[in-house]
């Protein structure tokens, strides 16, 4: 309660404060559809909290504009044998309370990730130990040879050991305990460019331009101001008054009247975000289906009736105004992995959809549901009833369930053992590698080896598990892609999804600002100026 | 009066319990509310190790009865989302609600009872027939509708009054006030009227009505033949013998704007508790949702409450049940 109050207080004032500096600052006002889940670094994987949270912390590396990893708070590092990395850190970094950044904050900091409020437990248990060889050098020790260390360290957010602990935060904010480790929720210290200066949940967070910052960045923002709001048409309309300067995402039917109005304008762009459907490739039977005794997916014919009965030109057309990127992969060209070679969709031709299924049986067709979310990503639902309409065509009587995220992600996943026969889901690797794709989309469910958790379908060939294995270890480049080459090929030649688009990113943007847009989605502080 | 009084509040106590149970018992249609709560890669494990953290793995009435001892005592639990007590939260985003309302309830009440009296007087007159067909419009559009339009109109083509959100706000100990701040009052004006509108035309509807009949009947005219100044006649006698529908009305509209301010609130992003709840709605945020239930449900049984005691002072004629007059 107390807490409540001051930030209350705090933010109170602050505002009053800001309200009468504003003239002489550059101050950008902006909002997302939601609040990042809370302040504190390590409570919660997810891509808006962590890309809103990484203009205030940083990693030992970070993402440039174009999410290439380069050098944030190691200046650099050095493989030394395959089970261990040698971090150089960076000299004279201190944090936003004025404490100098060093070794004991690194490993204070991954152990934090692997605290029981943390959801970063993936990431660090990549590392099995960490030996301080001085100040400003470290020593991560794996498990086995891990090529992608250096990226995943961009999410493990550096904190300060003094300052957490003097706040009782050394462990990661706890849904269960009772406000004893509450403090991170509502209150930061990195070493980002911006700090925070005061936060109500939902409500608004004030960022202001850290004078200790270590790095000169391009932006000439000195405060911001952000709000979440709900809803679209609020959104678009604060954005077209002035009242914000920024706002994402703005809805793909909305961008006409952006343009058309003079002072703002739709930024899209393509997302690394790749949106496909599953099949249930595991059951013998299918759970929704008039099919009854076997299972149609499991037969190739069928998966490529359905591949090719797809338009997805037409679906870029019709629901996403033009702005989609068709795909044949399963991960977008921005990904680690990526090889245009196997890029080419599925030829869209009816005719050999028909001629399939007849192959495999089904003269007739078959009926089955399609599970998909109706909230989640852009247009979603409305894709899953074009794809019903073009199965129609080829005899498929593909019925849609579409419910709300919250409903479609209890239904489907790992908790509620994948009930589910097709499905529509979007899948943006953490780690911009394709081995997170492979690991948690492509490989056999696999509950002790971890993988295959997402591969909602089980897809599973022996070939591509092993080649998985091996993409996860292998250091040398060329080799490693011609592992991930293998598994594309197997993959598509086996229709193990139906890759449908790389949906676009739509922000709304007034011309008195320059932003750069991420394909991860993320607005880094770092890259936005004011411009008039 | 006093045991009409304890035979009420048990009534209640029976009401807030049947709405706890229809409530928990609707929660696990809303979703999983783990999925919300952690990362795309986090481990089937994990996610595991969290539910049974969280209780949800216990039995219903297991987890039923821990919400109700401990909703008992005020204690609603920890919100999954904002990971604080939901009383803290609810308190915080308690004053924007509440502000909102009550000014909402104010105008339907300072504006639809004049206006009202104006209509069942001037039947006939211009003004009066226009604000009967304004009071169509009030009556038949959602409101969230009203709230975009308003939006439209004076924030994005006049430009006159903010889009979204509380302005400035000043806190007095706990509670925070739009009320003292030039921004804050520019931004309460769009979201009170949107949400008064629904409640203004109907009051107004409603004391046309009742004054209509009132003024046909037989006192009224010897009240007119005693030659009593026409002001008199229809506030002092006419007016306050249509209050007692009016009353019960207000009463329980007081409550549905409350309940109204949902979508008011997520229109205009109002930080207040209605927002709070369809957030929370959208991820599962059981808890949140579960304190909101039962405080609405509170308000509504205290409202009623307050309404039968008022009864019985506008009109002592009548005695709610035969022997509680004594009591």
């Amino acid at each position: 309660m107390s807490i409540m109050k001051k930030i209350l207080t705090t933010s109170a004032i602050a505002s009053i404060i800001l309200g009468a500096s504003a003239a002489s600052a550059n101050t950008l006002k902006f909002a997302f559809q939601g609040d990042a889940q809370s302040l504190d670094p390590h409570g919660l994987n997810e891509t808006f909290t962590l890309g809103f949270l990484s203009n205030v912390y940083e990693g030992l590396t970070m993402l440039d504009k174009d999410l290439k990893v380069i050098p944030g708070l190691a200046t650099s590092w050095e493989v030394t044998s395959p089970t261990s990395i040698v971090f150089k850190l960076r000299p004279g970094v201190k944090f936003h309370n004025g404490n100098t950044f060093n070794a004991d904050d690194v490993i204070f900091s991954w152990k934090r990730s692997l605290s029981e409020g943390s959801d970063q437990k993936v990431r660090g248990a990549m590392v099995k130990n960490i030996v301080k060889i001085d100040e400003l050098t470290i020593e991560v020790q794996t498990e086995g040879p891990q090529p992608l260390m250096p990226s995943e360290w961009a999410w493990i957010f550096i904190m300060d050991k003094e300052w957490s602990e003097e706040h009782g935060a050394g462990n990661a904010a706890n849904v269960k305990e009772e406000n004893a480790n509450g403090y991170t929720l509502n209150h930061a210290n990195g070493t980002g460019p911006f700090e925070i200066v005061s936060r109500q949940p939902d409500v608004k967070t004030v960022f202001k331009r850290s004078a200790n910052h270590w790095n000169t960045i391009g932006s000439n923002i000195t405060d911001i101001i952000f709000t979440p709001v709900k809803q679209a048409a609020t959104r678009t309309a604060a954005l077209i008054s002035g009242e914000l300067d920024m706002v994402y995402p703005i809805p793909v039917q909305d961008w006409k009247r952006l343009d058309s109005e003079s002072g703002v304008s739709a930024i899209r762009g393509p997302e690394a975000r790749t949106i496909f459907l599953g099949m249930d490739q595991s059951r013998d039977e299918l759970l929704y289906s008039n099919i009854k005794g076997k299972n149609p997916l499991k037969d190739l014919r069928v998966r490529k009736a359905m591949a090719h009965a797809l338009n997805l030109d037409l679906i870029k057309k019709k629901i996403m105004r033009g702005a989609s990127t068709p795909t044949g992969l399963m991960i977008a060209p921005q990904v680690n992995g990526f090889n245009a070679q196997y890029n080419t969709p599925y030829k869209y031709d009816p005719a050999m959809s028909k001629q399939l299924l007849t192959e495999a049986g089904y003269p007739d067709g078959f009926e089955i549901t399609i599970d998909c979310p109706n909230n989640r990503y852009v247009n979603d639902e409305k894709i899953c009833q074009a794809a019903a309409s073009m199965m129609a065509k080829v005899g498929i009587k593909m019925k849609v369930l579409a419910q709300p995220k919250s409903k479609y992600f209890g239904k489907v996943l790992a908790q509620n053992n994948y009930d589910t026969s097709m499905y529509l889901l979007g899948w943006t690797p953490g780690s911009m590698d394709v081995h997170n794709v492979l690991l948690g989309l492509l490989s056999c469910q696999n509950k002790e080896s971890k993988a295959g958790l997402f591969n909602l379908g089980n897809f599973c060939n022996q070939r591509v598990d092993e080649l998985q294995k091996m993409v996860g270890v292998e250091t040398d480049p060329s080799k490693r892609q011609a592992f991930i080459d293998e598994a594309m090929k197997i993959i598509k030649d086996q229709v193990a999804y139906l890759p449908l688009h790389q949906q676009p990113l739509s922000w709304g943007v007034s011309d008195k600002f320059s932003v750069n847009q991420r394909a991860d989605n993320a607005f880094d502080f770092r890259y936005v100026s004011k411009t008039k | 009066m006093f045991s009409f009084l304890v035979k009420r509040l048990l009534q209640s106590i029976v009401v807030l319990i049947a709405v706890a149970l229809i409530a928990f018992s609707l929660f696990k249609f809303v979703g999983d509310p783990i999925n919300n709560m952690v990362g795309q890669d986090t481990t089937l494990d994990e996610r595991e190790a969290l539910r049974e953290r969280l209780g949800l793995n216990d039995p219903f009435p297991i987890q039923f009865y821990h919400f109700i001892t401990d909703a008992a005592v005020g204690d609603f639990g920890i919100s999954y989302r904002h990971k604080i007590p939901v009383s803290d939260l609810i308190t915080e985003r308690a004053p924007a609600t509440l502000e909102l309302s009550i000014i909402s309830a104010l105008l339907s009440v300072f504006i639809g009872i004049p206006m009202g009296v104006y209509t069942a007087i001037h039947r006939k007159g211009f003004i009066s027939r226009s604000f009967m067909t304004l009071s169509l419009v009030g009556i038949s559009l959602p409101t969230f509708l009203i709230g975009i339009l308003f939006i439209f109109l004076f924030g994005v083509i006049l430009r006159w009054l903010p889009t979204f959100g509380r302005g400035e706000v000043v806190a007095i100990g706990w509670w925070t006030t739009g009320l003292l701040t030039w921004s804050g009052i520019k931004s309460l004006i769009l979201p009170s009227i949107t949400l008064a509108l629904f409640q203004m035309t109907l009051i107004m509807r409603l004391v046309r009505t009742e004054m209509l009949e009132v003024l046909c009947t037989d006192y009224i005219k010897f009240a007119r033949a005693r030659g009593l100044r026409e002001n008199a006649v229809n506030f002092g006698h006419a007016l306050k013998n249509t209050l007692i529908p009016v009353i019960t009305i207000i009463g329980l509209q007081l409550g549905l704007v409350m309940a109204f301010a949902i979508i008011t609130e997520t229109v205009f992003q109002w930080p207040g508790m209605g927002m709070l709840f369809i957030q929370s709605i959208e991820e599962v945020d059981v808890p949140v949702m579960a304190a909101y239930l039962m405080m609405i449900s509170l308000i509504f049984v205290g409202i009623n409450l307050l309404v039968d005691i008022l009864y019985a002072y506008v009109d002592p004629r009548l005695t709610i049940d035969g022997g509680s007059k004594h009591g």
